[in-house]
């Protein structure tokens, strides 16, 4: 509106045309919205009667008026509210979107569920209510808008010498220079009534966008529907290594060790000095070598002594590897969630590394404890500080770990250090899944 | 004795105890068969996997730990997938200490120290895995902080149950030198001088245990 040729562009006539529509609208709303009343404007007139209704009848008229509105009104305000989405396109050129679910089921009962109880379809019977009230005014003044300068505008040609005076807007008009002055007065009052017109229009449209454009609902809808799949994505990740962890463990490794083994004792009874026994001896040191590698493999898959002894002992032996000095004070009698006690275990794993590679610290020490529903693990080291998630993905990595179960990470890094690491996780599984 | 769920490494093992001069006078595969094996057959030695079937976590180092108390002359080796010093410790606390061993299971594929260690523990040796002395010393600070690399190296070998004769062996070194060094580490760790070995390899753990974190 703000722009010089405004007056000459189409948006006068967009308006124009938007309220046009609004009007035809109206008067095919009213008469089924009113029917709709019809149960409670019929028991107010007999409330307001000299005959009373019983309290009894009053109740079941009000509840009849109640459903018949709360059945009917989304019936008619859904329609409309997507012939006046796209009717905002008239005159608003932002993109509209209805905040409704998407439904692939073609079952009725599903869809009328999803429906009634979507908060979109209130809004829009909000809109529907509006509109009925506020409607009728809307296009009243709209009305006047339009035919004030076209009645000043037409008078110079409906005014007849000797004829009774017409009635222009606020005067009444007599002779052809009377005429010509409201004619004049008329022009003036065009590019008026085009900006009021844009104006009223643009309320219109205001309006209509706050109560029909829901992009923010799908989207949270969304975004519920996906940390849930990411958690049961990490759950089956989960349980997956578990699976691969124990498949290796009872398959793969136990038969290495029985295959090294008996290399070793075919060893023991070749003469050494015989080709054979080179070969037996280097087939031998590789199955060895091989042990070890599938052994650190099995481990990083899935820690066997956090499935075995759970979380203290599964910390104590990241202590025993790591190459800094670690204490560890956790006092956790009870086991928890496989999930918690894993998503624990790496970060502390993790942090350890990071304390090993970057911190140059000389002593770490991590306690972990239960406080009601709430596993505590701190890992504190005397290193260097300065950890920053944004380099690297360490970090990130291990706050998207917690996250998935709903777990909280803390770092407090000062240049200078000390580092501290404190994840909290939620161990509690009922409210997790629920 | 031979307790082991894995079929082929049972199998094999009872191959290798054979192959060296032990009878095996039973080949187990869950915990409640070795106790009843155990108690039928009354072996010297009793070797068993900790993870066992039916509870598959440590099934059979309960077993174990559970026939030494009746027994404390029951010698036991017991295998273990991981490093887990509680293990080794409940095991060495069960009975008074002697005739026992927790080893890492990839140590059987070492065919002749492996047998060594048997051997050892029937003789009344307590060993344990160098990997848990490795550990311990790893996670220790003072006074260990103070021990030279050479003095750690002994010190793994004293607590794996080695005779000063042995130590000298390995490292290539003279006997003095050894018994000089474990002097040494004993004194760097206020332990009473003993030339015992076994009670040396006790005093040691219950020393790196009693002090250790966790």
């Amino acid at each position: 509106m703000a722009h010089r040729r405004f007056l000459l562009g189409a948006w006068p006539w967009r308006s124009l045309g938007h309220l046009l529509g609004t009007a035809l609208i109206l008067l095919a709303m009213v008469p089924p919205v009113s029917l709709l009343c019809l149960p409670w404007a019929a028991e107010v007139s007999r409330l307001l009667s000299p005959f009373p209704l019983t309290f009894g009848t009053a109740v079941v008229w009000t509840a009849v008026g109640g459903v018949s509105l709360a059945l009917g009104l989304p019936l008619l305000a859904v329609p409309l509210a997507r012939l006046e989405r796209r009717r905002l396109r008239l005159v608003d050129r932002r993109p509209v979107e209805d905040g409704r679910q998407r439904l692939s089921t073609s079952d009725l009962r599903t869809r009328f569920r999803v429906r009634y109880t979507e908060s979109a379809t209130w809004r829009e019977v909000g809109y529907l209510l509006l509109l009925v009230v506020l409607g009728p005014l809307l296009c009243l003044v709209a009305g006047l808008v339009v035919l004030t300068p076209t009645m000043l505008l037409s008078s110079p040609f409906l005014v007849r010498a000797g004829e009774p005076p017409i009635a222009a807007v606020f005067t009444t008009v007599t002779t052809r220079g009377q005429a010509l002055g409201c004619a004049t007065l008329g022009l003036l009052l065009v590019p008026v009534s085009a900006y009021l017109l844009a104006l009223l229009a643009g309320a219109h449209a205001a309006v209509a966008r706050v109560l029909l454009h829901g992009g923010q609902e799908p989207l949270r809808a969304e975004l519920v529907e996906v940390t849930r799949s990411r958690a049961r994505l990490v759950d089956a990740f989960e349980a997956e290594r578990r699976r691969i962890e124990r498949d290796l463990h009872d398959g793969a490794q136990e038969r290495l060790v029985s295959l090294t083994l008996r290399l070793g004792m075919a060893r023991l009874d070749l003469p050494r000095d015989t080709p054979a026994y080179q070969n037996v001896s280097a087939a031998h040191d590789q199955a060895k070598q091989l042990m070890a590698e599938l052994r650190e493999l099995v481990r990083g898959i899935h820690p066997r002594v956090l499935t075995d002894r759970g979380l203290p002992a599964a910390l104590g032996e990241l202590a025993d590897r790591c190459p800094v000095p670690v204490s560890v004070r956790a006092d956790l009698p009870e086991r928890m969630p496989a999930p918690v006690e894993a998503t624990a275990y790496f970060v502390v794993s993790e942090a350890l590394a990071n304390v090993a590679k970057h911190s140059g610290a000389d002593s770490v020490s991590i306690t972990a404890r239960r406080e009601g529903g709430l596993l505590t693990v701190e890992v504190h080291d005397d290193g260097t500080g300065g950890a920053d998630p944004d380099r690297g993905t360490g970090l990130t990595g291990l706050a998207d770990r917690v996250a998935v179960i709903d777990g909280r990470m803390f770092l407090s890094s000062p240049a200078g250090g000390p580092t501290l690491l404190r994840v909290e996780l939620p161990c509690d599984q009922n409210v997790r899944s629920a | 004795m031979l307790a082991e769920d894995g079929v082929l490494l049972r199998e094999g093992l009872a191959g290798l105890l054979d192959r060296f001069g032990f009878s095996v006078v039973a080949a187990v595969g869950d915990a409640e068969a070795l106790v009843d094996a155990v108690t039928g057959h009354e072996p010297d030695l009793l070797l068993t996997d900790i993870r066992m079937p039916p509870g598959l976590t440590d099934d059979g180092l309960r077993a174990a730990v559970g026939l030494r108390r009746a027994n404390p002359a029951l010698a036991v080796v017991a295998l273990s997938q991981y490093v887990e010093r509680g293990y080794a410790a409940e095991l060495i606390d069960s009975g008074d200490g002697e005739r026992v061993g927790y080893l890492l299971k990839d140590r059987v594929v070492d065919v002749e120290d492996f047998v060594a260690t048997l051997r050892r523990v029937v003789a009344g040796g307590t060993v344990v895995d160098p990997e848990v002395v490795r550990q311990l010393l790893n996670h220790r600070r003072d006074p260990l902080a103070r021990l030279s690399p050479r003095e750690r190296e002994v010190l793994a070998l004293v607590a794996e149950g080695h005779s000063n004769a042995a130590i000298a062996r390995t490292l290539v070194v003279s006997e003095a030198a050894v018994g000089k060094h474990v002097g040494n580490i004993l004194a760097k760790l206020d332990l009473p001088p003993t030339e015992d070995t076994n009670r040396r390899v006790l005093a040691v753990l219950a020393y790196l245990r009693g002090s250790g974190a966790a």
